[in-house]
C-alpha cells in the first residue's frame, strides 16, 4: 500500500513509538513511571504499540553519558541498555511490530553492523530497521578504537559509504563474495550472513544538515525529523523529497516522521493545563539554567531561574557541555532568546519551557485524530513517531484513545496486513545488487 | 587450597546448542528450552565472523523472554570488536535475562576475518589472547561503573543519579582505551560470568586470570585433574581465589548408542579428536562417567557439545541428567535465579564503591 493520494483513499498514516528512556523528556518524578532500564518497561511500551498497530518500535541511542562543568549530568533519566539487544529479545514478545534500531555509523564497522542488523532481520521474521546516525565528537570518541578523529565534514561520506557496504552485505548473502575498496573502508568477505527476509533492514536517517538530507535522499527509507509544525514540515518535506528524482527514486520510497509529542485532556483547556505541568515537569529550575548555561558556555549558577535573562554575551566553544552541545551561532540563538523573554515577559524557565518545546498533539483525542490526519493529508508528513512522557505507560491512552479515531478517518489500518516492516511502511523489499540493472 | 569433601562439590552442567546455519529463532528455542527442563546451568552459543551464521549474542537475547532460569553464554569475539560496545551487549542480555548472562570471550586468529574489517593486520594467538583479557578487565571495569544504587531519583534535588557513583574507567591498554562510565547501568549479576575456553596456553593464561568458568578439553581423567589443578593453582598466584573459579570439563557427546554404550563401560572412555574429545555411547555410561570424574574432583562439571545438537541433547536431557539427579548428583530444580547462583558463584563487590562509606 503506497500513501500517494488518490481520489478515494485518503493518505495513510505511519506511526511509531519512541521509548522515552533517557533526557528530560520522561518525567521520572511522576509516581507513574517505572524503570527505564527494565526489560518491563521495553516489553510494556512495545506490547501497547504493536495493540495500537504501529508500523514500528524506536530505540534512540547515546554512547557517552553527558558531562556539564566537567562533571556527568545528573538531572535527567540517563542509563539505558544497548538496543538491538533489547529489540532481539522484544523480538521474542511481539510479532508484526517493526524494531528500529539506532546505530552510529562513526563508531561502528560495516561488516559487525550488518552482520547484526541481518540477524535482527532473521530473528524478528523481516521487523528490523536501523536508524544510521552520524554523531563523530572527540568527546564520544574516547570511549572508543578509533577515537573522535573523524572531522564533522566527513561524517556523511562515512555514514553512506558504510550504508552502501552493509547494503553489499546484505545482497552478497550466504552464498556469494562482496568486495569494496572505498575512501573509509576496505572490507571483502566470501560470504555473510544469509540475506535479512526484508533484502535490506529498513533504514532511517536523523539530522538535518544539507548533506544528512542529501544522504537520506540517496539512502534513507524513512527520515526522522524535528520539522514537526504544519509549514516547516511541508517546507521539509518538498526539500528532500525534491532531491528524490536525481537517485532514481519515487516519492513514496522515503517517508518522512517527524517525532512529536502529544498530551491528551477530556477538554482543550484541560489538555492545554496538563501540557504546561507536564513542561513545568520536564524543565525544572535546575534544567533551565543548565540548558542556558550549554548555549552560553559559561557558569550561569548564580542567575535566578525565575529571573530574567542574562544580559552578558555568550562565550562559544568553552566545552563546558559535552555530549549535547548547541552547534551553530550561539550570538544569534541567545539574542533570540533575549528578544523572546523581553517580549512575553518570560523568566529563564519559562524561556526554555518556550524556545525547547518540540511539536506536540495537544488537545482531546478528536482533535488529535484531527491534526495528525491535517498533516498528512497536507503532505507534512507520512507520519509520526510518538515520544510520550511517561516511562513505560505513556501511550496506553493514544492507543486507547486515538488510534481508533485514526481508523474511524480512515486513515489508520485496522489490522496488519503485512508481516515485515517494509510491508507496514509500503516499501518494496529492494532486489540484489548483482541483480540490479546497471543503470550508468 | 581449600577443597571440599569428594562428592559433596555441586555438579555443574553446561551443553552447546550451536545449530550450524540456523538463523531462525525455533530451533534454537526448542533446544534451549529443553536444557533449562533439564536444569542446566547454561547453554553456549559459538559465534565467529570466519563462519556463516547469526549473530549469538542476538540468538540468545532472543530467547531470554522465552526462558526464565537457564544461564545464556554466547561467545562474542573481542579482536575486531568495540570493547565499549561488547560490554554494553553482554550488560543487555544480563537485564533483558534479568541476571542469567555470560560471556565466552574469544579471539579472531585468521586473515579472512580481518579483510571482513580491513582495519588490523592479524596478529598472533598470545597477542590477542593479552587483548581480550584486557577486554575483560575494561568490561568489568565499565560495568561497576556505575555502583548498584546510583540512580537515586531525588525529587527534593532535581537529580536522577548521584553522580558521586557513577565513575570513569579510564582504561588504557595497549591496543584500546576507554573512558567511561558505561551507559547501561550495572548489571543484574553485577558482572554476567566470563567463560573462557583454556584450550591454548595464552587462553589458559587468560582463563586463570580473568574467567568465572573454565573449559578444559582433556580426554584423560589425570589430565583433566592436572589442567584443572594447574588453573587453580595459577589463579592463586594472580591473587584470586581459586574457588570462584569453576573447571569444567569440555566433551563432545554422541549418544547415537542404545541405553549403554556399544562397548560395555566407559573403559575406553572419551576419544581424542582435532575438535577434543569425544564420547561415543549411551546416556547411561555417560552419566557414569561424569558422576565419576566429578567424585575424583577432576571437575567441577561437564560442557557438553552434541554431535546432533537434535538427537544428542535430548538423550543427554531425558536419560543422563535424570540419572545423575536420581543418583544425587544433580539438582531437579533451580534453587536461585541468576546465573552464578546455578554456579555458587558471589555476586561481585563493586571495585569503585569504597568500605565504609557504603551501607
Ligand atoms: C530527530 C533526530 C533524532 C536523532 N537521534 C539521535 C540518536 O538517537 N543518537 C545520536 O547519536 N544522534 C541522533 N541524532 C543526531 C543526528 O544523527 C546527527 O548526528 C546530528 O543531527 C548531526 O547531523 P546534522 O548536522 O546532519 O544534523 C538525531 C537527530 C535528529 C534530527
Amino acid at each position: 500500500m503506497t500513501s500517494t493520494s488518490s481520489d478515494e483513499t485518503p493518505r495513510q498514516v505511519h506511526l511509531a513509538a519512541h521509548f522515552p528512556g533517557v533526557n528530560n523528556t520522561t518525567v521520572w518524578a511522576d509516581p507513574r513511571s517505572r524503570s527505564q532500564i527494565d526489560f518491563t518497561s521495553f516489553e510494556h511500551l512495545a506490547r501497547t504499540a504493536e495493540r495500537g498497530l504501529f508500523d514500528f518500535f524506536f530505540l534512540a541511542e547515546g554512547l557517552r553519558l553527558r558531562e556539564h562543568k566537567g562533571r556527568i549530568h545528573d538531572l535527567d533519566v540517563v542509563g539505558r541498555p544497548e538496543s538491538i539487544t533489547v529489540l532481539n529479545a522484544l523480538a521474542a514478545v511481539t510479532d508484526r511490530l517493526g524494531l528500529a534500531a539506532t546505530v552510529n555509523a562513526t563508531f561502528n564497522e560495516p561488516y559487525e553492523t550488518a552482520r547484526r542488523f541481518a540477524t535482527l532481520d532473521h530473528l524478528s521474521r523481516g521487523r528490523a530497521a536501523w536508524n544510521v546516525v552520524t554523531s563523530s565528537d572527540a568527546f564520544t570518541g574516547e570511549n572508543f578504537r578509533r577515537g573522535g578523529f573523524l572531522d564533522r565534514a566527513d561524517r556523511y561520506t562515512r555514514a553512506a559509504e558504510f550504508v552502501d557496504v552493509a547494503r553489499q552485505v546484505w545482497d552478497a548473502g550466504a552464498e556469494r563474495a562482496f568486495r569494496h575498496a572505498g575512501q573509509h573502508f576496505t572490507v571483502e568477505g566470501d560470504l555473510g550472513p544469509a540475506r535479512p527476509p526484508q533484502g535490506h533492514p529498513v533504514v532511517i536517517q536523523a539530522g538535518d544538515s544539507d548533506e544528512g538530507r542529501e544522504f537520506a535522499a540517496s539512502a534513507a527509507d524513512v527520515i526522522f525529523t524535528r520539522h514537526g509544525t504544519l509549514e516547516a514540515g511541508r517546507a521539509f518535506s518538498a526539500d528532500v523529497k525534491g532531491r528524490l528524482a536525481r537517485y532514481g527514486r519515487a516519492q513514496g520510497d522515503l517517508k518522512i516522521m517527524p517525532g512529536v509529542t502529544f498530551v491528551l485532556g477530556d477538554t482543550a483547556e484541560e489538555a492545554q493545563e496538563k501540557a504546561a505541568e507536564i513542561r513545568r515537569q520536564q524543565v525544572s529550575p535546575q534544567n533551565a539554567l543548565l540548558t542556558l548555561e550549554q548555549v552560553w558556555g559559561v557558569d550561569l549558577s548564580a542567575y535566578d531561574p525565575d529571573g530574567p535573562l542574562p544580559d552578558i554575551d555568550p562565550v562559544p566553544g568553552t566545552g563546558l557541555s559535552q555530549g549535547r552541545t548547541h552547534r551553530g551561532d550561539v550570538f544569534e540563538l541567545a539574542e533570540k532568546w533575549r528578544a523572546l523573554s523581553r517580549d512575553k515577559g518570560l523568566s529563564i524557565r519559562q524561556t526554555v519551557i518556550e524556545t525547547t518545546r518540540r511539536q506536540s498533539f495537544i488537545g482531546t483525542p478528536a482533535a488529535v485524530a484531527a491534526e495528525i490526519d491535517t498533516f498528512v493529508q497536507a503532505g507534512a508528513a507520512d507520519g509520526f513517531i510518538l515520544v510520550p512522557h511517561l516511562t513505560p505507560g505513556g501511550l496506553d491512552e493514544f492507543v486507547d484513545q486515538v488510534v481508533p479515531l485514526l481508523q474511524e478517518r480512515g486513515v489508520f489500518r485496522t489490522e496488519y496486513t503485512g508481516t515485515t516492516l517494509r510491508s507496514h511502511l509500503g516499501l518494496p523489499v529492494p532486489a540484489p545488487c548483482h541483480e540490479r540493472i546497471p543503470t550508468a | 587450597m581449600t577443597t571440599r569433601p569428594a562428592g559433596r562439590r555441586s555438579l555443574h552442567l553446561a551443553a552447546a546448542v550451536d545449530l550450524p546455519d540456523t538463523y531462525e529463532a525455533e530451533p534454537y528455542e526448542r533446544a534451549v528450552r529443553l536444557a533449562e527442563h533439564g536444569a542446566l546451568d547454561f547453554v553456549t552459543l559459538h559465534d565467529s565472523f570466519a563462519a556463516p551464521g547469526p549473530d549469538g549474542l542476538a540468538v540468545l537475547s532472543r530467547l531470554a523472554p522465552r526462558t526464565t532460569r537457564i544461564g545464556l553464554v554466547p561467545t562474542v569475539t573481542t579482536t575486531h570488536t568495540e570493547p565499549f560496545h561488547v560490554q554494553a551487549a553482554v550488560a543487555t542480555l544480563d537485564w533483558v535475562s534479568r541476571g542469567r548472562a555470560g560471556w565466552r570471550p574469544d579471539v579472531s586468529t585468521g586473515a579472512a576475518e580481518a579483510r571482513l574489517f580491513g582495519r588490523r593486520d592479524p596478529a598472533d594467538p598470545a597477542a590477542l589472547w593479552e587483548e581480550a583479557g584486557d577486554v575483560v578487565d575494561a568490561a568489568r571495569k565499565l560495568w561497576d561503573s556505575w555502583e548498584d544504587d546510583a540512580e537515586i531519583r531525588d525529587v527534593a534535588t532535581g537529580r536522577f543519579v548521584d553522580r558521586d557513583r557513577l565513575h570513569h574507567v579510564d582504561h588504557e591498554g595497549p591496543t584500546f582505551s576507554v573512558r567511561g562510565p558505561s551507559i547501561v547501568p550495572r548489571p543484574p549479576q553485577g558482572h554476567p560470568v566470563v567463560v573462557v575456553d583454556a584450550g591454548s596456553p595464552h587462553a589458559a593464561e587468560a582463563a586463570a586470570r580473568h574467567a568465572d568458568v573454565a573449559l578444559v578439553a582433556e580426554a584423560e581423567p589425570d589430565r583433566l585433574a592436572a589442567a584443572r589443578t594447574a588453573l587453580r593453582r595459577r589463579a592463586a598466584e594472580l591473587g584470586r581465589d581459586p574457588d570462584a573459579l569453576r573447571v569444567l570439563a569440555a566433551l563432545r557427546i554422541d549418544l547415537s548408542a542404545g541405553e549403554r554404550a556399544a562397548r560395555p563401560g566407559h573403559g575406553g572412555g572419551p576419544l581424542p579428536t582435532e575438535d577434543g574429545p569425544l564420547y561415543r555411547g549411551g546416556p547411561v555410561d555417560l552419566a557414569d562417567l561424569i558422576a565419576d570424574r566429578h567424585r575424583d574432583g577432576a571437575a567441577d562439571g561437564f560442557h557438553l557439545t552434541p554431535l546432533d545438537p537434535r538427537r544428542d541433547l535430548e538423550r543427554l536431557v531425558n536419560a543422563t541428567v535424570p540419572l545423575l539427579q536420581h543418583r544425587g548428583l544433580f539438582r531437579t530444580f533451580y534453587p536461585g535465579s541468576t546465573l552464578r547462583e546455578h554456579l555458587g558463584l558471589a555476586r561481585p563487590v563493586n571495585q569503585y564503591a569504597t568500605a565504609g562509606e557504603r551501607r
